[in-house]
């Protein structure tokens, strides 16, 4: 318990590495750093953002958390059970309440198998009722998310990515979850849809007391469903808070530049906008910058973040930044 | 009728479709509009809209068949590009009107150096030849921030990474100091701080090289920041064209005025608990309605938009809408209801 507010799931400490291997004998010669080194709590009834550019480790530390990675340190714990120690058998069972909302419409959803069937399917592995009774339950969770029932006998191709999402929606919802990471999930699809499926989303939460893990590169709509939001840098956590406290006081320059970049529809606010454009892109995370990971695009970086990776720190209420120029701005003591 | 005088490329009546075994797709349905000289014209609209087959329409690239010009004209310098033969094409094509792509891929080739293929654009179209036509070559990777560029010139398009690939395929569409850009969804696969490395290029390009410049995008955010007119499009259709200040400040057509109530904003703090979507989707291209094609998503609809589509009219100084009613006074209901009436 954290001001008030109970942890549903806890990161601590958790890294992935994949390894890279190279000759006839594959040797191990390296290592990807996805993620590396984070740790936080997603409070139970709230939606935290992850957010942060392509290459992060965003999906990875999602898909680490679900155990769908097997983490190469650290631990992981949901409803305060640490999933790493848990049987085979276990953590199937606890895995039920913690699903997956997939960026792509087309590709996680079998194209041979009918709408029932794939919403189906966690029920029939999980050996929940009858076949009457799970045609019942398909119903009622199609329903749920906004697609006519009598459909479900229909195959995804003949759904819209919109209601391909929804259907995706539907079976992450059929074991009745706590904790749904939703990896993308408005990307794939068009302006005029992407509000249907978040408004489907925040509805979702509120009547089935769902806990989020949005991971999105759309920071306007981070803005609208969360209310913490992480920012994510070469597979570490750079700034972590509410998210207007973010938004509004924004203090990792990876952050600030974020904000920055991200374009606003009204060209009064364009014009006078001052854009960071930070320089060069993302270095490659088998071969992280010694010191803090951000320094090879920081516009403020100096002397000890060339030598040591600064820590995530509360440097404001409720407000944790990874930062030395932040900390010196804000505390001054380094 | 020629080309209008103050139009440095005018679009007349185009509609462009394709022949599937399903039936006829009605990509583009008969737009309408001119660039003028030195002018961003920014077009937004979704998938599916018609913005990407316009232009390729425009630069001869629909593969034919399925694809079809079915009519239209497109005026460039006094002549009608869709009757041009195809050997004027090619010196059009790379040489006056260039475009660049959402995937650089596209557009690079894989099997030839960066610097083969900006040489190849320049010998074309420019008559540099050998040494004159790698020193192009080398300054215009330059120019896009391409570091070491001298030996870049070298590298494969596999050798890039995503962003510089963009800059690379970028460096080949301008090396040729093309009149008009026409660029389609460029930065749509990029991370915003590449988008925002990539539109200040694009930007800073513009004005150096003097060129006018089509932006296509389904972001109303980044044209915002760059165009000087902005032309919606809808299933085919231009449904509203006005000026950039005018047209986000004063919607005056229902599905634009949707697509910017939809949207949250990243320069706002949340007003409502719930986003205002548009209902439903655009139609089917293979089946398009009578009437207006919004129309089973309006919530201003009147029968009449039910029978009749609207063409695009003059509403006020530099602004047109495609629209029966006026949103400014018109009563809303719930969409859709319209077809109970």
């Amino acid at each position: 318990m954290k001001n008030g507010k109970i942890a549903l799931v806890r990161v601590e400490g958790v890294k992935k590495y994949f390894p890279i291997h190279s000759g006839i004998l594959r040797r191990e010669i390296g290592a990807v750093k996805a993620v590396d080194g984070v740790s936080f709590e997603i409070y139970e009834g709230e939606t935290l953002g992850l957010v942060g550019e392509s290459g992060g480790g965003k999906s990875t530390l999602g898909r680490t958390i679900l155990q769908l990675h097997k983490p190469t340190e650290g631990t992981i714990y949901f409803e305060g059970q640490d999933l790493g120690s848990l049987s085979k058998d276990e953590l199937r069972r606890t895995r039920a309440r913690m699903q997956i909302i997939f960026q792509d419409p087309y590709s996680s959803l079998n194209p041979r198998m009918t709408v029932e069937a794939i919403v189906s399917e966690p029920l029939a592995v999980h050996k929940i009722g009858n076949q009457n009774e799970r045609r019942a339950r398909v119903d009622e969770l199609l329903d749920r998310v906004g697609l006519n029932p009598a459909f479900a006998n229909r195959f995804p191709h003949e759904f819209s990515g919109g209601q391909r999402q929804r259907i995706g929606v539907a079976r992450a919802l059929a074991l009745n979850p706590s904790f749904i990471v939703a990896d993308e999930p408005i990307s794939a699809l068009d302006v005029s849809i992407q509000a249907q499926v978040v408004n489907l989303l925040e509805d979702l939460q509120d009547s089935l007391n769902l806990t989020y893990l949005f991971i999105a590169h759309d920071l306007s709509m981070v803005r609208h469903i969360c209310d913490r939001v992480a920012v994510m840098y070469l597979g570490k956590i750079v700034e972590l808070g509410p998210t207007e406290e973010i938004y509004n006081n924004p203090q990792h320059p990876y952050t600030q530049a974020l904000l920055s970049a991200v374009p606003v529809p009204d060209p009064s606010v364009e014009e006078r906008r001052q854009r960071i454009i930070l320089k060069g892109e993302v270095p490659n995370p088998a071969n992280p910058p010694v010191g803090c990971n951000f320094n090879t695009r920081c516009p403020v970086a100096f002397d000890p973040c060339f030598v040591e990776d600064p820590e995530l720190k509360e440097l404001l209420p409720l407000h944790h930044i990874s930062c030395y120029y932040a900390e010196n701005e804000l505390v001054g003591n380094t | 009728m020629g080309q209008a005088p103050d139009s440095l490329l005018e679009v007349r009546d185009l509609v462009t479709q394709f022949n599937t075994e399903d039936g006829t797709v009605h990509a583009v349905n008969g737009i309408s509009y001119s660039l003028h000289d030195g002018e961003t014209m920014g077009i937004v609209g979704e998938s599916g809209c018609g913005k990407s087959v316009h232009a390729l329409s425009i630069m001869r690239l629909i593969p034919t068949p399925p694809g079809k010009i079915v009519a239209g004209q497109v005026f460039y310098q006094r002549r009608d590009l869709l009757q041009a033969s195809e050997e004027d094409m090619r010196h059009v094509r790379g040489g006056e009107i260039a475009m660049i792509f959402q995937d650089p891929m596209t557009s690079l080739n894989p099997v030839m150096t960066i610097g083969r293929q900006i040489t190849e654009a320049v010998e074309l179209h420019r008559g540099l030849k050998g040494k004159a036509a790698t020193n192009r070559a080398i300054e215009m990777l330059e120019m896009v921030g391409i570091p070491e560029p001298a030996q870049r010139v070298k590298s494969y398009p596999h050798e890039f990474s995503g962003g510089m690939r963009q800059r690379a395929m970028i460096a080949m569409a301008l090396s040729t100091e093309p009149t008009i850009l026409i660029a389609d969804e460029p930065t749509t696969a990029l991370d915003v701080t590449i988008q925002a490395q990539i539109v200040d290029l694009v930007t800073r390009l513009r004005d150096t090289l003097e060129m006018s410049m089509i932006w296509i995008t389904h972001d109303l955010g980044v044209v915002a920041g760059l165009a000087d007119r902005v032309q919606v499009m809808y299933a085919g259709f231009l449904v509203e064209r006005a000026s950039v200040k005018e047209i986000y400040a004063n919607p005056r057509h229902p599905y634009t005025l949707g697509l910017l109530n939809s949207l949250p904003r990243v320069d706002r703090r949340k007003t409502h608990k719930r986003l205002n979507p548009i209902p439903g989707r655009p139609p089917d291209l293979l089946d398009l309605p009578p009437g207006c094609p919004f129309v089973s998503r309006c919530p201003f609809a009147i029968e009449r938009c039910l029978e009749e589509n609207p063409q695009l009219e003059r509403i006020a100084d530099g602004h047109e809408i495609a629209c029966w009613v006026d949103v400014r006074s018109a009563p809303t209901h719930e969409a859709g209801v319209v077809f109970l009436s």
